[in-house]
């Protein structure tokens, strides 16, 4: 057996690869997660096909019915990974004391964060590229401006972010555990992401409308979908989802 | 090497609603020892050890760890202690080995993890997750998490609870190579003989303050050195045995049919005792003789068991 030396030489890592490392291991505590990637990958993959082959809710716009569906299934793909399963892994974090553990470690909060922002962008990263080589087998034919695409895809990461740390820093685990999921099936229905919004009465509409997954993928259909230019109106309402909830998340977290 | 101490805490005063958790603490650790933090459940440990890793804000008072204040200079300070939990504080989907080597990530010049995966026998956790872990494991793994950063300090908030005595042992093995390479540990407990056989120094923490505070020599030498404890029927008439006693020792029964005779026990006392017995046709059972440990410290100073 080795002799190891204790003697005391404390030190922070540098804040970059501190940085680097819990971005790393937070992907890789996701990606080993069964639920999370049935959140993740496996349901909107089978909306996306399911819906482009069956003819089973009404489609609006030009093109084919994957055309219409693919930029709704890329926002329900931000929004669970941004939102649910963000806020899903968080609340458990806080629940088992990783948080709190984190805490007395040399990183500080701001890159642990940062660190989960990365590990939500590089998912969807993955998200976004299976989902469009998939919608491209199915005979996609995209539109419109990326830098518009990106610009709302980073938008609604931010406003789900927000609304999924300030439900994760708040209520139970359990109770985030059962509104995150509630919350995911209510928008998929009611958010413009298979169902068209032109389905709901006017009087509902206009208040769906508001919703930052209605935003999103509003958005994201008039760019790719019609190729129309940079759509302010969504990126506006994503902005002010991002800023009320990144800024009631920093008020009311508890890291305990 | 450093004059100053590595804890000093004044005054501290610490309330979760209306209710004091701590309350008017003092207390002071010195650097490269080890200090036990003994006391009842519910005593205020846990409040006061977190109160020094920067947890919680106190309500009045001050704390300085390695002359730092944990709250508003936690940045500088928390590279230099370790922290163990009492419980969690891991994903519940990593490994062991990797958790750790994560942790060591964090600091600039951990110590080898194969070495301490090996040293607490964590490598037999293989690919299980935490969650799946027993208790033990989660313990060592806890443990390991403290001291990977090569702290100057190191806080330990009940490292053996729960664990089997090989483990344990195992844990005070570890704890005390760290003292040995100048490491300062605190470490709270409510068992005795973990204060009494691991630390340096002992504070006893009752209802959020220390109530007694030094070497478990110095806490012990007060009251009586040592004494007699038999059990027999109860009700026996001690003033009759007092009679035979020397002068200055006190017999009590502790509890219906549990005696103790405080006294310097020598073989004289010893053959008084039984001597007396014998005339009034009682065997005394389980007769044992006990140094005043700091179960009876603790006695003393609250007139409650320490574990009740």
């Amino acid at each position: 057996m080795t002799t190891t030396d204790y003697a005391p030489k404390p030190g922070a890592a540098p804040v970059g690869r501190m940085l680097l490392a819990q971005t790393a291991f937070e992907t890789r505590m996701l990606l080993r997660n069964g639920e999370q990637l049935l959140l993740t990958v496996v349901i909107p993959t089978v909306l996306l096909v399911l819906f482009s082959a069956v003819d089973i809710v009404a489609v609006e716009g030009p093109g084919k019915r994957v055309d219409f569906l693919a930029p709704g299934l890329l926002a329900l793909a931000v929004m669970s990974t941004a939102f649910t399963g963000q806020a899903i892994a968080t609340g458990f974090e806080r629940r088992y004391g990783v948080l709190k553990r984190l805490g007395a470690s040399p990183l500080p909060r701001w890159t642990l964060l940062t660190a989960k922002t990365g590990c939500v962008l590089v998912t969807e990263a993955l998200q976004v590229a299976l989902l469009s080589v998939i919608a491209l087998a199915l005979g996609w034919s995209p539109h419109g401006n990326p830098l518009a695409v990106v610009a709302l895809l980073v938008l609604g990461t931010a406003a789900f972010s927000g609304l999924g740390l300030l439900m994760a820093g708040t209520l139970k685990a359990e109770a985030t555990l059962a509104a995150a999921n509630l919350v995911f099936i209510l928008l998929l229905l009611a958010g413009g992401v298979v169902v068209p919004l032109g389905k709901f009465p006017d009087a509902v509409r206009s208040v769906l409308e508001l919703l930052p997954i209605s935003a999103l993928s509003d958005g994201l259909r008039s760019v790719l979908q019609t190729g129309a230019g940079v759509p302010w109106a969504d990126l506006g309402i994503l902005a002010g989802w991002s800023v009320l909830g990144l800024a009631a998340a920093a008020r009311f977290f508890r890291w305990e | 090497m450093h004059s100053e101490p590595a804890v000093q805490i004044a005054g501290l005063v610490k309330r979760y609603g209306d209710k004091p958790a701590v309350d008017g603490l003092d207390l002071t650790i010195a650097r490269g020892a080890i200090t036990a933090v003994l006391g009842p459940n519910g005593a205020g440990k846990t409040t006061t050890i977190e109160t020094c890793e920067g947890y919680r804000r106190p309500d009045a008072g001050t704390v300085r760890v390695l002359g730092l204040d944990p709250v508003t200079q936690s940045a500088a300070l928390r590279p230099r202690i370790g922290v163990m939990l009492q419980s969690g504080g891991v994903y519940a989907g990593a490994r062991a080995v990797e958790m750790l080597r994560h942790t060591a990530r964090l600091h600039a010049h951990p110590l080898d993890v194969d070495a301490l995966v090996e040293r607490l026998g964590l490598g037999s956790c293989g690919r299980t997750t935490y969650r799946r872990l027993s208790g033990g494991q989660q313990q060592r793994l806890a443990l390991a998490m403290a001291v990977v950063g090569r702290p100057e300090l190191v806080f330990l908030d009940e490292p053996t609870a729960g664990l089997d005595p090989q483990a344990r042992r195992a844990t005070w093995e570890l704890v005390r190579d760290l003292r040995r390479d100048g490491v300062t540990v605190v470490v709270t407990t409510h068992h005795m003989d973990e204060a009494e056989q691991l630390a340096d120094r002992v504070a006893v923490v009752d209802r959020g303050k220390v109530i007694a505070d030094g070497t478990t020599e110095e806490l012990c030498r007060g009251g009586a050195e040592s004494s007699l404890r038999f059990d027999g029927p109860p009700g026996l008439d001690l003033a009759a045995l007092l009679k035979e006693l020397p002068e200055g020792a006190t017999a009590v029964e502790t509890a219906p049919g549990s005696y103790r005779v405080e006294a310097a026990v020598d073989p004289r006392l010893l053959a008084t005792v039984t001597g007396w017995c014998a005339a009034v046709g009682v065997l005394p059972e389980r007769l044992s003789v006990q140094r005043r440990s700091l179960e009876d410290v603790f006695l003393d100073l609250t007139g409650r068991e320490l574990r009740s």
